[in-house]
């Protein structure tokens, strides 16, 4: 089996408290491999450790504990060059929440230059990427607007654009989807599996809707910093208890099966992450009801 | 009875620049008291411009805006020659009586933010005092009330907001992001506004701070009887908490009514680029495939009731 794109051993991380304050430990021991190519979901309540994983992976943050290894760089050592650091961060783009954040430039497409440029892209190669990335997140008629004059969801899209014009192997997107509407949130998803599927770019996707993490090839669950549970959507929807128990939903779909299952309807239980699914299953119960009513 | 009624409301964004954008278009809607009333529509629909109407924190382009029948942005030029005929005025001198017109106009208008409370997109970002007790004491602090009356209405706030009254004496910027959205919350609730506007209450937060979150406004609402206006981009939660829904489209209103009636609307809602709640998408494909379900189904409780009616029946068929 080839090297984990991402390989974490007991990685641990204490945000240290200032003046005098206690500190906080924030992930105890997470050990988890992530292959290239594989599309990750992380849930877990706010607090749970979700962002501060995220940010250890780009090495915005220092692990405190443990090891860490991302696109073959041991971040776990303090030892990495300021070259290894650029390599890194290209290689590895992050997607935040709060698009006003992120965003510098006062013109759309000038905003999505920003990385690229900075990786010292040539010219024709810059304007492809530029247009490309607009394009992939349906915002290329925008590309003349100034930034704050757009939407949050739009402002988003932008962000996203700059990173996908990086040309990175894997995006952290850490609650990126948040803020958008329905039909932003599906082209934004939309774009991710595409680039996913296509591209073969891994893909973590940090999100508390749990519709979102229902797309992934694996869902990953924190609490309090710790694995909690990591399967495939239907193994983690299945267990809505022990999500409910940490603060956490499943897809409505997912609910009824569980909630029918408790009534003694004998609903199989087996498929509950998609419409299509859950579907199937209930209509075989309730088509069984009928023959033996027939 | 209507709370507030929006007449011919147009709003526009750098008007006369290339970047001119008609943020509302001709928008004339009513919002019914005392009840929650739900505002959906994609990015960029105009949602965010409507509920900065709504308290005069902007005035529209045109049109007019109603508070309880009242013109909110009339001027003292429109209102002066009703207003002298007012028996109040009508015996001063005249220029005692534009005086007093003024100042009531300017205490009017003053008073139209802590009538119409308006909680921000993440309004955590807003708090700023030392301790939770200032922050939420700031708005009914301003409204002139006596030390007294601000502490009865901060130890309310907390009531309705869920959180223990020990977080009083922390810090805001040590609380978890959901408690804060709480705080500011109850920041704006502590002023005790007639309407409560929320602008994506629980966006960003966990399950539980979104549900935390909506208890919270529910609370107040059914105490007080106020009126909630409340943007939200998912369904699920439109028909969990909302009475009634306005959806809008390019600065349009495309759909005014019960939560029923704008579900219903499967094809509208597709066209406006909304998504109808998966338990409802989910009942459409059992109806499709032949399961005899009702068509009004938003919520996975009743569906849960309905399937389980369903099976009972066939059971006791056998």
């Amino acid at each position: 089996m080839a090297e984990p794109f991402i390989h974490a051993e007991n990685l641990a991380f204490t945000y240290k408290g200032s003046g005098g304050a206690d500190d906080i430990p924030a992930l105890n021991g997470i050990t988890l491999d992530i292959q290239k190519g594989e599309f990750v979901a992380i849930l877990g309540h706010n607090g749970s450790g979700k962002s501060t994983f995220a940010k250890l992976l780009n090495l915005i943050l220092e692990p405190t504990g443990g090891t860490l290894s991302v696109a073959g760089f041991d971040l776990s050592k303090g030892d990495l060059s300021e070259d290894d650091l650029i390599a890194l961060r290209r290689r590895v783009g992050m997607v935040f929440q709060n698009p006003d954040n992120q965003l510098v430039a006062t013109i759309v497409e000038d905003d999505v230059a920003f990385g690229p440029e900075n990786l010292g892209v040539p010219m024709p190669e810059l304007r492809e990427r530029v247009d490309e990335a607009l394009a992939a997140v349906g915002m290329s008629e925008f590309s003349q607007r100034e930034p704050h004059h757009l939407s949050g969801g739009q402002k988003q899209r932008v962000a996203i654009a700059g990173i996908l014009a990086m040309k990175p192997e894997c995006v952290v997107f850490d609650e990126a989807t948040a803020m958008l509407d329905p039909v932003g949130r599906k082209e934004v998803l939309d774009t991710i599996r595409r680039l996913n599927r296509e591209d073969g770019m891994t893909v973590i996707h940090i999100t508390h809707y749990m519709n979102e993490a229902a797309l992934a090839d694996r869902i990953v669950v924190l609490n309090d910093g710790a694995i909690l549970m990591q399967g495939t959507p239907d193994e983690v929807f299945s267990r809505r208890n022990e999500l409910r128990a940490v603060g956490l939903e499943v897809p409505q779909c997912a609910e009824l099966i569980h909630r029918l299952r408790e009534a003694g309807i004998p609903v199989s239980g087996q498929s509950v992450s998609s419409l299509e699914g859950c579907a199937e299953q209930i209509l075989k119960c309730f088509a069984k009801e009928g023959r033996d009513n027939g | 009875m209507d709370k507030i009624v929006l007449e011919q409301v147009s709003y526009v964004y750098g008007a006369g620049t290339p970047f001119e954008k008609k943020a509302l278009d001709n928008v004339s809607l009513a919002i019914q008291a005392n009840c929650i009333t739900g505002v959906i529509g994609h990015t960029g629909s105009g949602k965010s411009t409507m509920m900065m109407l709504l308290n005069g924190l902007s005035a529209p382009t045109s049109g007019k805006v109603y508070l309880d029948g009242l013109d909110i942005n009339a001027s003292f030029k429109e209102l002066l020659p009703e207003w002298l005929k007012l028996p109040e005025y009508a015996n001063m001198r005249k220029s005692t009586a534009k005086k007093a017109i003024k100042t009531e106009l300017a205490k009017r208008k003053k008073s139209l933010c802590f009538r119409v409370g308006l909680v921000m997109q993440y309004p955590e970002y807003q708090l700023f005092e030392e301790t939770v007790y200032k922050d939420i004491a700031y708005g009914p602090k301003n409204m002139g009330l006596s030390a007294e009356e601000i502490k009865e209405r901060v130890y309310e706030a907390i009531r309705f907001s869920g959180l223990d009254e020990a977080i009083l004496q922390k810090s805001p910027f040590d609380l978890s992001g959901g408690q804060k959205r709480r705080v500011a919350i109850a920041g704006v609730i502590a002023m005790r506004p007639e309407v409560l506007v929320l602008d994506e209450p629980a966006a960003g937060l966990d399950p539980r701070g979104r549900e935390q979150i909506f208890e919270e406004v529910c609370r107040y609402q059914k105490a007080t009887g106020s009126t909630v206006i409340m943007v939200s981009h998912s369904m699920e939660d439109m028909a969990e908490y909302c009475r009634n829904m306005i959806v809008l489209a390019n600065g349009k209103v495309v759909a005014n009514g019960s939560c029923q009636e704008v579900f219903s609307n499967v094809s509208m809602l597709e066209e406006t680029g909304l998504d109808i709640p998966q338990i409802t998408q989910l009942t459409r494909l059992l109806q499709a495939r032949g399961l005899a379900l009702p068509g009004d189904i938003y919520t996975v409780d009743r569906a849960v009731a309905v399937l389980k009616d369903l099976y009972r029946t066939e059971k006791g068929n056998d």
